[in-house]
This record gives structure tokens, sequence and C-alpha cells, in this order.
């Protein structure tokens, strides 16, 4: 253990109140110094502007069929329309914006600053990285153009092989180049962490949020090139008429499910992760407060992407796989929980003891507490072998990972947002309507998820345009909540935009957090990041509880 | 600490985020590396399919790999095995700066890599296209391969030959790509570029090549020696 003596002698820094005349956003103005850029602070600017841009229209497909299901009947939409609809909400979000939210846009900012390095490891590989994602990006318009796709994001044979009548090569082709953005950004990070360390910054004094990055980057390194290689192999067995998975021609497809979920089981960590760095930062700057257990936090997340790549096989308990490979699965699901819920202990024991500050960023991070734990214990009762078999394919399933996809990881991205949007633009948006914002995702996403979970319990099933009329009731609340929560996110728009050209000038460490990004850069930050190569003599979250806001 | 300006003169060859020569050359070794573990996982979809038809539809995967020519498989495995040995010869020659050498085995590591594709295409898969061995719509064996239609499981004996053409193609695919960054390492060699200070480079192409054939050297016993 790190101890506590080492606080002692450090003294909270000069506070920088101005902005630098020479930063990262003004010294280049051109198309190409952007386009062509190789800083990673600007290619994590290129990130947030096309995984924004894809978030809406993910949200746009969702908005659609939100409206379907206001009424039983299938009025609005056909079943074929309904199923591209969500077809498309989940390609989208999950490739095009869960996967790359955290660890391509704050990742992709952050990682070098907070572990005193000028670039990551493979600058031309990260912008290249990027250019890949808009090479996916408009395969991925292409597609919904060109008929759409109506497999479901899981492309399981033989309706992907077999019976679907929509583009479903191109589909694959489209999520086999998206994969190697996210492989190459996560092979830049894993060699950024082990060897462009600043001088002392040993592995335990390095900010959780990188700890987090360096398990996700794991995943991403190994995980993805499964998933890259089954789906092309399903889109090519479609072409050639071969089973490998598909029943009608031979294949298994079962053996499609468990090269899928063998990747998208730990994906699902890629799109949480990232997710708890951010969390464990936010907490301990508005506690003012060391993080509770800062060793527990580091190996949880190690721990969490190495079980994770055990536990594929509880989305498939009615698949016919073995009876005895569900128990053992469930076991391992069991196990995957704990390091979670290690997490979320230690987060409560920073705040216990800590001065909490109610400041944005905290509002999210509370919020993203309380929306995880219950996406995080719903997907034990899924993970319990007997309760899943009525449970499967009902929304209450869609309820759960809505909860850890939307309740964990949009919160947090947007709770990192928030924290370093001064950091990253030098200006300081307006507390009060960023606040009652944060209040308003919160209750819009409760609206539109929790009574999934009763409409799923009550056994509706998902992914069906039409549904018997006693389940109206849910689908109307959750119609309105998906309202509340389509507003929630787009004021943030508005008064981010806003505060590029009005807001107040953020000054080097508005939070009065700790850490080398705000400690030793300017907001915005230098081209070079650093003057000077810092040298680390601490530990991380060196918090006194004297450290003041200047918001 | 040296400010980064100072530090740069010294080398020509040191990317300004980097402190010193050492740590980006550690870097790029261990970008390479995780990039083979990523190659790994890749083939390893492959592999996994392979392993559960191969058990599943042992008669099929026997049936399917007599038909394979051990002679041009063989043959091509030791026109392989040679280019790695070239290519090692190459990564010594630049380390002690024998910079003839070493654009001269760069050529010869091309040349092989080049053999080895026209082999598996003129004498593997053409006549196979020829005669009909194409899974799927047009499968139908004739010719040389007229006795694999007696076969009583036609579709598993497509599957072993979609197999074989998706894997071995997909390898083939990565000698291709090894082709587009050696010929403009010949290049770059022939004009003098590298040496015991700048190698890395060469020495990380090398672990790629040898990467590719040993996925060959795998590759060659589960298709061509199936008992
Ligand atoms: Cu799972």
């Amino acid at each position: 253990m790190a101890n506590a003596t080492t606080t002692d002698h450090i003294d909270i820094p000069e506070r920088d109140y101005a902005a630098p005349a020479v930063h990262y956003l003004n010294w280049q103005y051109t198309a190409s110094s952007w386009l062509l850029t190789l800083d990673h602070k600007r290619i994590a600017i290129l990130y947030l502007i096309t995984i924004s841009i894809f978030f809406m229209v993910g949200g746009l497909f969702a908005t659609i069929f939100r409206m379907e299901l206001l009424t039983p009947e299938g009025d609005l939409l056909n079943a074929d329309t309904y199923n591209k609809m969500f077809t498309l909400h989940g390609v989208v979000m999950i490739f095009f914006f869960l996967i790359p939210s955290i660890p391509a846009v704050l990742g992709n900012f952050l990682l070098p600053l907070m572990i005193g390095a000028k670039d990551v490891a493979f600058p031309r590989l990260n912008l290249f990285s990027w250019y890949i994602l808009i090479i996916g990006g408009t395969m991925a318009v292409t597609l919904t153009v060109t008929g759409g796709l109506d497999t479901g994001w899981t492309f399981y044979s033989p309706l992907s092989t077999h019976f679907a009548n929509t583009n479903v090569f191109l589909a694959a082709l489209t999520v086999f180049v998206t994969g190697f953005s996210s492989i190459l950004t996560g092979l830049n990070f894993l060699v950024t962490i082990h060897k462009m360390r600043a001088p002392g910054l040993t592995w335990f004094r390095l900010p959780l949020f990188i700890w987090a990055i360096y398990a996700t980057s794991i995943i991403q390194i190994l995980g993805t090139p499964v998933v890259a290689i089954t789906i092309l192999l399903a889109g090519i067995e479609r072409v050639w008429g071969v089973g490998i998975f598909d029943p009608y021609l031979g294949g298994d497809p079962v053996l499609f499910q468990h090269m899928f979920w063998f990747y998208s089981h730990p994906a699902v960590y890629i799109m949480i992760l990232p997710g708890m760095g951010a969390i464990s930062e936010i907490i301990a700057c508005f506690s003012r407060n060391r993080v509770f257990g800062y060793e527990f936090i580091a190996f949880s997340s190690v721990a969490i992407a190495i079980i994770g790549f055990l536990v594929w096989g509880h989305h498939m308990y009615v698949s016919g796989q073995s009876m005895y490979a569900g128990y053992v699965f469930s076991i391992l699901t069991m196990i995957v929980a704990v390091p979670s819920a290690i997490k979320i202990f230690n987060w409560t024991a920073t705040l216990y003891k800590g001065n909490v500050v109610w400041a944005t960023p905290m509002l999210y991070a509370i919020g993203f507490i309380g929306l995880f734990a219950i996406g995080g214990a719903t997907g034990l009762f899924l993970g319990i072998l007997g309760l899943d078999v009525p449970l499967h394919d009902t929304y209450f399933v869609v309820a759960h990972f809505h909860y850890v996809m939307v309740g964990g990881m949009v919160m947090a991205y947007l709770a990192g947002l928030h924290f370093w949007w001064p950091k990253m633009t030098g200006k300081m948006y307006p507390q009060l309507p960023a606040q009652v914002c944060a209040v308003v995702i919160f209750v819009g996403f409760n609206l539109t998820f929790f009574p999934q979970f009763l409409a799923g319990w009550m056994g509706m099933p998902r992914r069906y345009h039409s549904y018997h009329p006693d389940f109206q009731i849910w689908n109307v609340l959750s119609t309105a909540g998906a309202g509340v929560l389509g507003v929630g996110f787009t004021v943030p728009v508005f008064y981010f935009l806003w505060s590029l050209f009005y807001g107040k000038t953020a000054g080097s460490n508005p939070w009065g957090a700790r850490g080398l990004e705000w400690e030793q850069c300017t907001s915005p930050p230098d081209p070079h990041n650093f003057h000077h190569t810092p040298v680390v003599d601490h530990i991380a979250y060196p918090y006194t509880g004297e450290e003041t806001l200047s918001v | 600490m040296s400010s980064a300006a100072d530090t740069h003169e010294h080398n020509p060859h040191l990317a300004h985020h980097f402190e010193t020569i050492e740590q980006q050359e550690e870097a790029q070794s261990m970008g390479m590396w995780l990039f083979l573990a990523q190659e790994f996982m890749f083939f390893g979809g492959l592999f996994c399919a392979y392993a559960v038809w191969r058990f599943t539809y042992h008669d099929a995967w026997f049936e399917g790999s007599s038909h394979l020519s051990t002679f041009w498989g063989g043959l091509n495995t030791i026109v392989l095995l040679l280019s790695s040995y070239t290519m090692a010869m190459g990564v010594y020659y630049c380390q002690i700066g024998d910079t003839k050498r070493l654009t001269n085995r760069l050529i010869m590591t091309l040349g092989l890599g080049i053999v080895f594709v026209a082999v598996k295409l003129q004498f593997e898969w053409f006549p196979k296209f020829h005669d009909g061995v194409v899974p799927g719509q047009w499968w139908g064996p004739a010719g040389h391969y007229a006795d694999m239609a007696a076969f009583p499981e036609q579709g598993h004996l497509q599957l072993f030959y979609f197999l074989y053409y998706v894997m071995t193609g997909m390898h083939a695919f990565h000698m291709l790509i090894g082709f587009g960054i050696l010929i403009p390492l010949i290049v770059m060699s022939a004009m003098g570029k590298f040496g015991p200070q700048r190698f890395m480079a060469i020495l990380n192409f090398g672990l790629y090549w040898h990467f590719v054939d040993i996925v060959w050297v795998f590759l060659f016993p589960m298709f061509y020696l199936v008992t």
C-alpha cells in the first residue's frame, strides 16, 4: 500500500487563471492542420465530433421505434422497417459510439497528458485509426441508405445467413473494418502506457483512468479480431453459400454464437471499463479525497478484463449449449461481478469522509454509481441459469444492458466530458443549466428504462413491433422518458457550443483537481503538452481537502 | 531533465515525442508484438472453426485432404521456410551494417514469397477452380477430382474446401500485404537508409514475415496431411 505520509509535504501548486496565448487549438487554422494532424489532442476532437454525429443518428433510430411502440398495434412501422430500426440503432450505438466514446475521445486526449508524454507512441497510427472509423462510418451510411440491416446487431445465423433480405455482407464488412480502428487504438495505448510514462510515474502512481484504459486496450486487442473474423465468415458464407454457421447448409449456428460472444461479452467491458476509470477520477476530485483502495480498483480493472473472457456462454443458456457448460458459465458470471462490486464499494468509501462538492461532473458520477449498480445487479439475475430461461429475450434484458450502457457508460462519458471540457477548450460552461440537465437526464433515463424491467418481468418479448395491449402503459411511460432523455442529451450541445464563444476562461485548474493534466498543463494545453517533461514524486490523488473551486 | 530540443540534435531518427532512441525502439518492438497478438487471435477464430468441423466431419476431411497435393504444398513449405531464412539473414546484415547484402536478402525474400503465391495459384487453386472444386453453387468436382463426386456427404466436403480457401487465402493475403511492405523496404535499403542505427523497420518486418510463415507451418499439416 502506498503510505499516506508521502502526501504530507505536497503543496497545492500555483493556480493559473488565464488562457495561454498559443495552445493546441489556435496554433494552426488550416483544414489540413486538422485532417492530417498527428496531435493526439486534435485527433480526440475529431473523434468527439464524429461520435457525436453517430450518437445523434443512433438516437434518431431509437426515437422512431419508440414512437411505434406507443401503441400495441404495428401502425407506424411495418415489421421489416421496425427490425431495421432497432438493428441500425444497435450497430451504430455499439460500434460507432460506445466503443470509441471514452477510449477514443477522452483516452486520446488524456492519456499522454496524464502520463506526462508528448504524444501517444504511434501518432500516425492514431490518425489512421480515426480514418478507419470514418471509412467504416461511410460504409454504415451506405448500408443505411441501401436498405439497412434487419438481423439485429448480433448477426445470428440462420437469420443473417439464410433469411435476411438486406445487405448482410456489407454490414459484416462494416463491422470488420471498424473493428480495426478499435484494435489499433488499443495497441497504441498499451505501448504508450508501457513505454512513455514520465520519470517517477510508476505503475502505482498512475491515475486509475489509465489503469482502466489499459485493461480496455487488452480486450480490444485480444477480442476484436475474433469477432472480425467471425462476422466476416458469416458474410462470406452468405455470399458463397457454404455452411459453417447456417444449419440449412450443414453448419452450426451455436458455433457462431460461441465465436460472436467470445468477443461481444468482453466488448461489454470495452463499453464500461473506461467509464469506471473516468468515474474514479471524478469521485476523487469532488470528494477531495484520495481514492479508497487504489490498488483494489486498479487490479479490479485488470481482473474484469481477464475473467470477462471466460463468461461468454451466459448469453447462450437457451441456445442448446451443454447444460454443464451453462453451470460453469453461470458460476463464472457470478465471479466477474465481484471486481465491479469492489469498485462500487470503494467509490462509496471515498465519498464517506470526503468533502463532497456537487459540481456538474459529480452529479453525473453519482448518477453513474446508482444506475450502474442496478444494471450490474440485474446482470446477475440474468447470469443465473434458471432465472435466465424465462427472462431471456424479454425487455428485462433490454433494460439491463441499457442501465449498464446508457446509465453507466453514457453517464460516465458525459461526466468525463463535463469534467475535462474546461481542459479541452479552456472555457467553462454555465453550471446551473448543466446541473439541471444532469438531473433531467437521470430522471428521463429511469423513466425510459425502468418500465422496461417491469414489462420484461411480466414477459414482454423484445424485438417485436406489436405487443399485447396489457403492456401499453409501460411502453407509453418508456417513450415519454425517451422524450425527456432526448431533451437532456440535446441541451448540452447548446451550452457546450455557447461556452466556446461566451464561456468564461477556465484557467488551468478550475476544479482544484490533482493530476499532471491539471497541474502541469495550461487550458487548453500547449501543442506539445508540457514545456518540460514532468517528474513525478508522489502518489495519485494527493488531495488534502483544502483545494478550492474557481467555477 | 533535458528539454526535448537538445536531445533531438543527437539523432535525426528520433521522433519528437520520444525522449531517447531506446525508448523509441522499445515502443516500436512492443507495438509489433501486440500486433502479432492481434493476428494470433484473428487466425485463432479460424482455427477454432476448423477444429470443430475437423472433429465432427472427419471422413470428409480425410477425403478432401487426400486430393490436395502434398508435393506442391510441401514444396511451398520449403520455399516459405527458405524465405524466413533469407529474412533472418537480412536482419543480421542490417545490424552489422552490410547494406548491400541486406538489400540482396530482402529481394530474395520477396522472390521466394512470389514463388509461393505463384505456385499456390498456378498449381493448386486454378486447377481446382477449373475442375469445379468451388464450394457453393458452382460445386461439381470433375476431371482430376471426379472421384470426389462419389463421396456421400458433399456438403461436408464443401465445408473442408471452404475453410481451405478461406484460411490459405487469408494467409496468402497476409503475404501480399508483406510484398507491399517489402518493396518500399527494398527501395529504402538500396538508398542506404538502414543500418545498425536504424533497423527497427527491418526487424519488425522480419517478425511479421516469420509470423506469416508459422501460420503456414500449421496450415500445411492441417489441410494436406489429414489421416
Ligand atoms: Cu455477457
